[in-house]
């Protein structure tokens, strides 16, 4: 079952470059002039977040705050209806001489259920922005990229990037220090 | 500067010049540290797992027994009787409840709080969290009696046309457990799915594909980490207002009745104090234990545990305070029912409780106030104990000895658990002491990823080769 793997463009032979850096500083440094060099499809990669990659990067801020807002807002809403409805309309019942729609007493579950919506949201807008789920990428293929989760600081361009070239980007990386620079196959290779 | 070799243990004193040794101790990299944290899932576990797992799976059969029975035979098997008809079911619910809330603190407030020491224990006290709301979820759940109608609690359209009181705070409760729970899960899995990788990355096999599955191709991205740093930091935000809303919630299961012992307004506070009091008690038993067993002395090391036994301080301090102003408040109520309750409560016939409970949460956290009780192993776990039993005993006096003495004489009663309480009780401990154990062998214990970040040389200002800067205090509070 291959359902989980990127769609990547046809006509390129490989899917890109990978080289490899040996400390937080250097890949950041890197990072900083690929950028600069105009590259746009292109990523860092590391075991934990580097300070700054954002910026190094030029990646505008996250959307998921939004998300967020919009799910938090949206169950705290459907809490407070639930409970009109319930209480109000479906089912009216006089308890302790309260009005029906006696919304102080609403507040606790309305605010459980925005919470609720709102964690939902991060975790599942988290997912959804990153592309996760993705159990095949062509880069599991590389046995080295198995320690981008341990020590491994990684910078991987893809070859539809307009400005790849076969040759000048992996001398590129090179020249910025990049330890082991190698190409990928395009081959979507299983989740390690 | 102290030499790490000679002194492995000793980082928890502030020198103004050199500053604190750092968080990690051991001359970790980043490398050594996956190794270290991966050990304990990689290789056979020590004899003393095996005795644990075995001793609280017979406990966790014999909550199945305990509970089978009582289904069978319905609440009549417990103690409870009028006036007391709340008996050890809601003592251990909020015993438990309140044991998850350290995890909470430790994983969303001491993050927003840039606690950079929390990395080392955030997983495995939000592990025990997830463990402990599990351990609470039982006894609401089987207290009903007839646990056939336990969907009464959710607001399920059903063919009666009913729907649940929504102004009750038992329905709040219900809520806000159940979304506590949840939460606290998610808040856990997001913050697993890149040590999740690490350990994909290591295996083979069917290990790699389960945890490969697990992790869902995590690639540690610069994009990947953008979200994700954004939606942790959001998940923390959210969790930190539920871990004090849930609390004051179970409080006011109790607040809000009539009850002399019961009706008052610092429940909430008094609660929430308590319940991180509690927790973190349960984090020192745990992990003074988990670090000897599976050599993690240099990531959870003794400063963790003097930051720790600081915090017991503080709430264990606000918990005496609730204590003494709920003394107060009923003198200057010059409400007698509530003045009776209060010396009933101190020198009646459940004495012997409250005093249990004063020496365990008052006076033995006192002993925190010295530097040679915070940072001594043996005296950390012992006081550990005192306060987990504590604040058992606490919930125990709140419930018991505010019933047994009702409004009418002649109603009154003294409440007895019997076999069947006991064996969910201690049941209950086999579960969570289980489901810790599986825990510290299937999942890595530590937070790799986050505690490489607060390495030196995860700093990309660090210069290669050296062993980072020494930030003073100052420092690290600005940063």
């Amino acid at each position: 079952m291959r359902l989980l793997m990127p769609s990547l463009p046809e006509g390129k032979e490989h899917y890109g470059v990978l080289a490899e850096f040996s400390s937080p500083r250097e890949v950041l440094h890197a990072a900083e002039r690929v950028r600069d060099a105009g590259y746009t499809r292109w990523d860092v990669h590391s075991p934990f977040p580097i300070h700054g990659t954002a910026r190094a990067m030029g990646l505008k801020a996250s959307r998921l705050p939004l998300i967020v807002l919009v799910c938090g807002l949206g169950g705290a809403a459907g809490a407070m209806l639930l409970q009109w409805w319930t209480s109000t309309v479906d089912y009216p019942l006089v308890i302790s001489g309260k009005p029906y729609f006696s919304w102080q007493a609403y507040v606790p579950i309305t605010f459980e259920l925005g919470v609720l919506g709102g964690a939902l949201g991060a975790v599942v807008g988290m997912l959804a922005l990153n592309q996760l789920p993705m159990l095949f990428h062509p880069l599991f293929g590389s046995k080295r990229f198995e320690r981008v989760t341990d020590d491994g600081f990684f910078i991987s361009i893809e070859s539809w990037d307009p400005r790849f070239d076969v040759k000048g980007t992996p001398d590129l990386l090179k020249g910025l220090g990049a330890s082991h620079v190698e190409l990928l196959s395009r081959k979507q290779e299983a989740e390690p | 500067m102290k030499s790490s070799a000679a002194q492995v243990e000793d980082n928890v004193h502030y020198d103004p010049v050199d500053g604190r040794a750092p968080l990690i101790l051991g001359g970790h990299d980043f490398h050594s540290l996956t190794e270290a944290v991966a050990a304990p899932m990689e290789t056979k576990p020590p004899m003393g797992w095996w005795l644990i797992l075995t001793v609280s799976a017979g406990l966790l059969g014999l909550l199945g027994v305990g509970v089978g029975w009582l289904f069978w035979e319905g609440i009549g098997v417990w103690g409870v009787n009028n006036p007391v008809g709340w008996g050890y079911a809601i003592v251990n619910f909020v015993f438990w409840i309140g044991i998850g809330h350290a995890g909470t603190l430790i994983s969303a407030i001491l993050f927003l709080f840039r606690q950079k020491w929390r990395t080392s224990i955030n997983r495995s006290a939000e592990a025990m969290t997830i463990f402990a709301v599990m351990c609470a979820l039982i006894f609401p759940g089987i207290h009903v009696g007839r646990v056939w109608f336990a969907y009464w609690m959710m607001p399920v359209p059903n063919q009666m046309g009913m729907w649940p009181n929504f102004r009750s705070p038992l329905l709040w409760d219900v809520f806000a457990v159940s979304v506590y729970g949840t939460v606290s899960a998610l808040f856990w899995y997001t913050g697993l799915i890149p040590d999740l990788a690490t350990v994909r990355d290591r295996s083979t096999g069917i290990r790699r594909k389960i945890y490969g599955f697990l992790a869902q191709g995590w690639r540690g991205s610069g994009r990947h980490w953008l979200h994700y740093e954004s939606a942790y930091l959001i998940l923390a935000g959210l969790a930190t207002p539920l871990v004090l809303s849930v609390h004051s919630i179970v409080s006011m299961d109790f607040a809000v009745s009539q009850l002399p012992g019961w009706h008052t307004t610092i429940f909430p506070p008094y609660f929430v104090a308590g319940a991180i009091f509690s927790g973190f008690a349960m984090v020192m038993t745990l992990m003074v234990v988990a670090r000897v067993a599976f050599k993690l002395e240099n990531i959870v090391t003794i400063r963790h545990f003097e930051n720790m036994a600081k915090i017991m301080l503080v709430t264990g301090s606000m918990v005496g305070y609730a204590y003494g102003m709920e003394f107060f408040i009923a003198w200057y109520s010059g409400n007698p029912y509530e003045q009776f309750t209060f010396v009933n409560r101190a020198f009646g016939p459940y004495a012997w409780a409250y005093w249990t409970m004063i020496t365990c949460n008052v006076v033995s956290p006192q002993l925190f106030w010295f530097k040679r009780v915070r940072t001594s192993v043996p005296m950390l776990f012992i006081l550990s104990i005192f306060v987990n039993i504590g604040m058992w005993f606490e919930r125990f006096v709140i419930v018991a000895s505010s019933l047994h003495r009702d409004f009418l004489p002649s109603s009154w009663d003294y409440y007895r658990p019997t076999f069947w309480d006991v064996t969910a009780f201690l049941g209950s401990f086999g579960l969570f002491f289980f489901m810790f154990c599986l825990f510290v062998r299937f999942l890595p214990m530590v937070a790799t990823a986050e505690v490489k970040s607060v390495l030196p040389q995860a700093d990309p200002h660090h210069e290669p080769g050296t062993t980072g800067p020494r930030r003073t205090m100052v420092e690290e509070t600005v940063h």
